[in-house]
């Protein structure tokens, strides 16, 4: 029974991060029905960034958990930029152009992205030193949960309340799910569209960029290629919670956490990656939509 | 009489397809007036010309209000035509049908206030007030156009002609001086439309908001406007009013055909 706990723990926390990425994936594509393939990669940039960062503060003697707060700041503000210039290079001129263009153009946004990491950063993984401290009153449950498992749930929790705050009740998030239902119509009761899918963008990788952080943490190293393994498997989580619905994404992402857990624990870690696009098949199969996706009904 | 919107040759090119063609039109402050022709004729890509939904291919189109200077639409994306003070309604509903009534008129509130993107996120007390007048001002729109007790529901649950009232309420709350209706009383019953009628009115009169409107119900169209142009084909074949409108030989012709001695 304990051995499920732990299962289940270390499923939630691996979901967590994927819900961070997947957050991003379902936003941009809620807004401008774009899967931006190269969201992976902002996520990856953070990573490095606070890496960076990290490694400085380290030879400059600092603190670990200031380390932790500036590295991750740091990272965060970095890859909103990028996130910013991604879609003003790679999207915006293809606005108005059909969705597979813009759909290439993310696919080679995310190589290239990565092929410059790897010139500039050597393929070798990297150590990551690990930011987040254990704390002495969680020792007593360390053989189920650890420090950085605890702080990545509680950050991705915390994301997820001040995102569907925005969402639901600031002005920027009205005139995001106005742009979202309609955007011409939404133009022309004076929202500005560009303004708010720069937002988007800005705000999706600051969360990524935030799970790169904690993920790279954790597991303690980093090369240029994990943006993409976890962009692709948040998009699949996306996908499974139904894309364009935040709920969704993590819902999506924590089924998908736990799943590969457990099939971890239970069967076997080879196939891990398999059976999460066999859960993926399977899920669509029955709920084309995704878990909590709706199938459009139109009006004739 | 000096016009608030002027239009001057108008042209509009789908590759080899005109659709409007050399289109003048002026209209007067406190005006009602209805564009009509037959179906293809032109009417809403004009509607879409000067909301800057469609760059028209040549011509200008100008708006000169009192006390401001005169603007060039020309060019402007939506979003700006709306602040220069025009908004519109669409002839299918376009609502934001997952939204409630009353944020679909706050929506259309924020391009008259100033809070920025940081304001809009921490919340100051600025931006608190500011956002607390908006919920007010959506309040009155709402009450003016007879939708208050709708308030939390969400648009896709209103019944029709409420979703059409709502889709003018969410035009009203932009502040326009102009008000576009494309086919407001498409799909209503008399009854709906004779509240539409007097609702038109009553927004010009109490809000000193000018109207131009498309639409194809003859006896609203006769009974509310002040002035009638006609187009077909992309051009312009009459303008009056409706007394004149109804007697003119090309109008009976565009709608009739050729032969016919209605």
């Amino acid at each position: 029974m304990e051995y499920f706990f732990e299962l289940l723990l270390s499923g939630l926390t691996r979901g967590s991060i994927y819900a961070l990425i997947a957050l991003g994936y379902t936003m941009v594509y809620g807004i401008i029905q774009l899967i931006n393939f190269a969201h992976g990669e902002v996520y990856m940039i953070g990573a490095f960034t606070a890496l960076i960062v990290a490694s400085i503060l380290t030879m400059l003697g600092w603190n670990e958990i200031a380390i932790l707060f500036i590295a991750s700041v740091v990272a965060v503000v970095y890859s909103m930029a990028y996130g910013y210039t991604l879609e003003k290079v790679a999207y915006k001129p293809l606005r108005h152009a059909p969705r597979l263009s813009a759909l290439i153009s993310a696919i080679g946004m995310s190589l290239f992205l990565q092929n410059y990491v790897l010139l500039a950063q050597t393929s070798d993984f990297m150590p990551f030193p690990s930011l987040i401290p254990d704390l002495e009153i969680l020792e007593p449950i360390a053989h189920l949960i650890t420090t950085p498992e605890i702080a990545i749930i509680l950050t991705t929790a915390i994301v997820m309340v001040l995102l569907t705050f925005m969402i639901k009740f600031t002005r920027v998030g009205k005139a995001m799910r106005a742009t979202s239902q309609d955007r011409e119509m939404a133009m022309l009761v004076g929202v500005d569209v560009n303004r708010v899918i720069s937002i988007t963008f800005i705000v999706g990788s600051a969360t990524a960029a935030l799970g790169g952080v904690l993920i790279a943490s954790h597991v303690g190293q980093i090369n240029f290629y994990i943006g993409f393994i976890a962009g692709i498997k948040a998009f699949v989580a996306a996908v499974l919670g139904g894309i364009g619905s935040m709920p969704g994404a993590v819902l999506g992402s924590l089924v998908l956490g736990c799943a590969e857990a457990f099939f971890t624990g239970f069967v076997s870690s080879d196939y891990e990656d398999v059976f999460a696009f066999i859960i993926l098949v399977v899920i669509l199969i029955f709920r084309p939509a995704g878990i909590l996706g709706r199938s459009d009904i139109s009006k004739v | 009489m000096e016009p608030i919107l002027q239009v001057n040759a108008l042209t509009m090119d789908f590759g080899g397809l005109r659709a409007l063609d050399r289109l003048d039109l002026e209209i007067g402050q406190r005006e009602i007036v209805a564009l009509i022709g037959p179906n293809g004729a032109g009417k809403t890509t004009f509607f879409n010309c000067l909301t800057g939904i469609y760059p028209p291919t040549e011509g200008e189109m100008l708006i000169r209000r009192p006390d401001r200077k005169t603007k060039k639409l020309n060019g402007l994306k939506p979003n700006h035509v709306t602040e220069a003070g025009l908004a519109r309604t669409f002839q299918n509903i376009r609502l934001f049908q997952n939204m409630t009534v009353l944020e679909n008129v706050m929506i259309g509130r924020h391009c008259r206030t100033s809070a920025g993107i940081i304001g809009a996120i921490a919340k100051n007390k600025a931006t608190r007030q500011e956002e607390n007048k908006i919920v007010e001002d959506s309040y009155a729109v709402l009450e003016k156009i007879g939708l208050a007790e709708f308030v939390n529901e969400f648009a896709k649950n209103l019944p029709y002609g409420a979703q059409r009232r709502l889709e003018i309420a969410r035009a009203m709350a932009t502040e326009p001086f102009l008000l576009l209706l494309d086919e407001p009383a498409a799909g209503m019953n008399p009854l709906e439309t004779r509240e539409l009628d007097e609702l038109i009115v009553r927004i010009r009169d109490q809000e000193g908001i000018t109207i131009l409107l498309i639409e194809h119900d003859m006896k609203l169209v006769m009974s509310l406007s002040d002035r009638i142009y006609v187009v077909d084909y992309g051009k312009k074949i009459a303008q009056g009013t409706p007394q004149e409108i109804k007697n003119n030989p090309a109008v009976i012709k565009a709608y009739l055909g050729e032969d016919a001695d209605a």
